[in-house]
């Protein structure tokens, strides 16, 4: 990946923007000295290192609307970031700019059981809401797997998903209102405690624009009544393919799992081997199928699982008896990447999205890359969704093995869209995937998006060098590039 | 004389909004027109009409995705969603009679450039959780795509939520791909009677919050329930109260006998099933109760489920108001014959409508009122300066020369 230069004229003002913002901050939340300014130098996707100019850690909204004024005033970019666990980059630090840490925003402001929503700052993690309110037997449903760690207000801005997409939705589908500062500090509301924000739908743009049209100061997210019971099943399949039709024939037959997960079987055996989850070794293809709702649907449901698995070719099918044994059944799935971290000294998480009946072709082609690269790969796969983890094996110490590991990476989110599918599924594009967008768009579609940026942020100062591979100047894109009279009157059907 | 422009495919599409740009001539766009009297009245000389770009392009079942031409209509869709057990799991709905025209003349590109949604919205999402990607025409007359056909996708800004319910302001849809979802193997409605709108209320919230996973949840006041053609509610002499489960058999059965049981405690109750069930739920969706009265001004309010008997209370101490619930609570159905003609009326309407909401939060659309009293107050919700401004910068980016539906949603948008 190609880095801006710093801004050299931004970088001798340095000490003039640290005084102005101890005019807005208490003291301990300006961070200007190296060593504590290294703590931020990188997020979940640790190939890439950046020391901001500053951090700044925020306790109010008035705060963050200064901060902004200031910025935008002054020409200095900034970096929001929630936990940091991003996996593409999205909260990758620049020189010249700075890093916004909201994490102080950590407080639960309002449960309301009534309205069954949950009114949060941002720097609260996702984990959080649901511990908040399952007392009363409700949870918020999207979970990724950073869980424990990762803050709402990145959950938002990164759009994130889970196992249960497809049945309770990614992020933007419990969304319901957020409290935002834009860059010129101006604070606006979008949606609230209702359904349905009136007007253009900015909630659902704000989720997963990856921090580049406004920073979150506040959260208002939907919570649902937990389910009743869940059960999960673990059937082996002899293929790929046998796997897939099963999948494929679960949802034709009218069911929709809370959770399907596919493995293969290296991701089987390195699974196995480091929790002992009870997983069956002589398969090709692993599938953990749960199924949630009142007991007797899930009952009635794994009866219909188990006779289409039969009918697809499953050599094992095993189910849960009890949430200890179901808790089982996934801590394999789980701990899948750290069971990889164990048989390679590194690896690189992969985040394509395809149409699920591509599945066995994309396998195959996936693995005659393997050998063209000469380095291993290991998948799990969202079979509900579509979403797909191909984690590529490498040796960071090993001269240019980075390097191949991310042009295969970029060979395989090529291949997803090529068969249909998307370059990121939960992701984000960050600063990983921006010089692949591409593959995926044309000029005239990417131009349309960066106009939705320059609406909000006409100086490009958030988040800059994320998501588009070039950056245009918001008055060249503005300008219209079409002549009065010199269309002719187009040749329409008119009446 | 108004110029109708009826492009034959995309590209004409593309070349007729790029002529309106060059020229600067506003249009209107339509796809069957069976909202047009829905927003401001426009002040425009030429209609834009996408009926003849139709057509079902994909359909995959087992993928839960279909594409479809924008003017493809809805009951065409539908009718082949129906044939694989499949379903818009936002019941999208017809407003062709409530708005005084025909049912059926949606189109699959206006169910969601209006993102309006059924009762199952509190259960399965609006419209705009369900597109998936779409081809479009901006203001600018170039032609663009966003999203793509799979459920999880995070590839650049989610242009798929901008545009719907944008109400054809920004761009033209030409294309749209869509998540499709299994239909319910089986549906049963538990009805409450004479329950007044306080309890009511409490007893959707607690059916909505409870293990029952409701999928609607409704409550008809008795003269309003009275005009049911399901014979169990219009037969009541009293207040309904509806909450549908819906799932397979074994667990339809199970959970409304629950739910019969904890809604009993309030009072009597009784079940619907078959047609009778879907019957009435259509008739909620569509605003049936409103649709014979046309001299009623219609208006559409989403609030939170605590505060809506407040605000229908306030809005009929102060008005000749109807009301009616869906979605819980939280959203309120109300016809207001308005005191006096033409603007005043409205305007006098509007005060108190939106009045009551700036106590309760959320907001109102006016969906039906003579072309006069559309343009006497604001249709849609009126926005704080920095969300108007962000709005109006959001029109220019998308279409700087104000030619698609100007003025639809706010003046000079």
């Amino acid at each position: 990946m190609r880095v801006e230069d710093p801004d050299v004229e931004v970088l001798a003002r340095r000490p003039d923007i640290i005084r102005a913002f101890r005019k807005i901050l208490p003291e301990e939340a300006v961070i200007a000295e190296e060593e504590a300014l290294r703590v931020y130098e990188t997020d979940g996707l640790t190939a890439y290192r950046e020391i901001p100019m500053i951090a700044l850690l925020p306790s109010t909204t008035e705060q963050v609307s200064a901060i902004l004024e200031y910025c935008f005033e002054h020409g200095v970019k900034v970096v929001p970031r929630g936990a940091g666990t991003s996996l593409s980059g999205g909260a990758l630090p620049l020189a010249d700019g700075v890093l916004l840490a909201m994490a102080k925003f950590n407080r639960i402001l309002d449960v309301d059981f009534e309205n069954r929503c949950v009114v949060t700052q941002p720097g609260v993690t996702n984990l959080a809401i649901t511990e908040a309110v399952e007392h009363e037997r409700f949870y918020y449903a999207p979970d990724p797997s950073s869980q424990i760690a990762c803050t709402i207000g990145g959950n938002i801005a990164e759009n994130s998903g889970g196992v249960h997409c497809l049945k309770y939705g990614l992020t933007t589908n419990n969304v319901l209102g957020l409290e935002t500062v834009l860059i010129t500090g101006e604070v606006v509301r979008f949606g609230g405690k209702h359904m349905d924000a009136e007007g253009y739908d900015f909630l659902g743009l704000m989720t997963g624009s990856e921090g580049l049209l406004a920073v979150i100061t506040e959260v208002t997210v939907r919570i649902l009544p937990a389910p009743e019971t869940a059960r999960a099943m673990l059937i082996g399949f002899p293929s790929n393919e046998a796997a897939g039709d099963c999948v494929a024939s679960v949802i034709a037959a009218g069911i929709i799992p809370a959770g399907m997960e596919m493995m293969d079987r290296p991701a089987v055996h390195a699974a196995e081997e480091f929790v002992h989850a009870g997983y069956p070794l002589d398969v090709e293809a692993l599938l953990i199928v749960e199924l949630d709702g009142p007991e007797a649907e899930v009952d009635h449901l794994i009866g219909r699982v188990e006779e289409i698995a039969r009918g697809s070719g499953a050599t094992t099918f095993r189910v849960s008896f009890g949430e200890e044994e179901r808790l089982r059944f996934w801590a394999g799935r789980k701990a899948a990447f750290a069971a990889v971290g164990r048989i390679a000294p590194d690896y690189y998480c992969m985040d394509g999205t395809i149409p699920r009946k591509r599945l066995p072709q994309v396998l195959s082609r996936i693995s005659r890359m393997s050998e063209t690269y000469g380095l291993g790969v290991v998948n799990v796969f969202h079979a509900g969704d579509g979403n797909l983890h191909p984690l590529i094996l490498y040796d960071a110490n090993k001269p240019e093995e980075l390097a191949k590991a991310e042009a295969f990476g970029a060979d395989i989110l090529k291949l997803c869209v090529e068969v249909g599918g998307v370059l990121t599924g939960e992701h984000g594009v960050g600063v990983e995937k921006r010089d692949l967008m591409g593959v995926m768009f044309d000029e005239d579609d990417l131009n349309t998006q960066q106009r939705v940026k320059c609406a909000f942020d006409p100086q490009s100062l958030l988040n800059p060098g994320k998501m588009f591979p070039t950056l245009h100047r918001c008055a060249e894109l503005g300008r219209m590039h079409v002549h009065k009279g010199e269309l002719r009157f187009p040749d329409i059907p008119r009446f | 004389m108004m110029t109708v422009l009826k492009p034959a495919d995309a590209l004409q599409l593309r070349e007729a909004v790029a002529w309106a740009a060059a020229e600067e001539e506003p249009v209107e766009v339509v796809g069957g027109g069976s909202k047009a009297a829905l927003g401001r009245p426009l002040d425009v000389e030429h209609r834009l009409e996408v009926s003849a770009l139709t057509g079902i392009g994909l359909y995959e079942p087992e993928e839960l995705v279909m594409s479809a031409a924008a003017g493809t209509p809805l009951r065409e869709i539908e009718a082949r969603l129906g044939e694989r057990c499949q379903q818009l799991a936002f019941e999208p709905a017809d407003y062709g009679p409530l708005l005084g025209g025909a049912q059926g003349e949606g189109t699959i590109a206006g169910v969601f450039a209006c993102n309006l949604s059924g009762p199952r919205r509190i259960k399965a999402g609006a419209a705009r959780d369900h597109l998936l990607g779409f081809r479009a025409v901006s203001g600018r007359g170039e032609a663009f795509k966003a999203g793509g056909r799979v459920i999880k996708n995070v590839t650049g800004y989610d242009m798929c939520k901008l545009l719907t319910g944008a109400f054809g302001t920004l761009a033209v849809l030409s294309e749209v791909t869509f998540k499709v979802l299994p239909a319910a193997e089986a549906a049963r409605t538990v009805l409450g009677f004479g329950l007044d709108d306080q309890a009511a209320l409490a007893a959707m919230t607690r059916a909505v919050g409870g293990p029952f996973d409701v999928t609607g949840a409704a409550h008809l006041p008795g003269p309003l329930a009275a005009l049911s053609s399901v014979g169990a509610v219009a037969g009541a002499g009293r207040a309904v109260t509806a909450v549908r489960i819906e799932g397979p058999g074994p667990s339809v059965r199970y959970r409304a006998e629950r739910l019969a049981s904890a809604m009993g405690e309030s009072g009597p109750v009784a079940e619907l099933d078959g047609e009778d069930s879907r019957a009435f739920w259509r008739e909620v969706r569509d605003v049936a109760p409103f649709a014979a009265d046309r001299d009623r001004h219609v208006w559409r309010l989403s609030v939170t489920p605590s505060a809506a008997a407040k605000v229908v209370r306030e809005v009929s101490g102060a008005l000749d108001a109807l009301g009616f619930y869906d979605w819980g609570g939280g959203l309120i159905w109300l016809a207001v014959a308005p005191a006096g003609d033409g603007a005043q009326g409205a305007q006098t309407a509007e005060r108190v409508v939106r009045g009551a909401l700036a106590r309760a939060g959320g907001h109102a659309l006016l969906v039906r009122a003579p072309e006069a009293a559309r343009a006497a107050v604001p249709v849609f919700q009126p926005q704080p300066e920095p969300l108007a401004r962000l709005t109006a910068r959001i029109k220019e980016s998308f279409d700087p020369h104000r030619v698609l539906n100007p003025g639809r949603m706010y003046e000079g948008v």
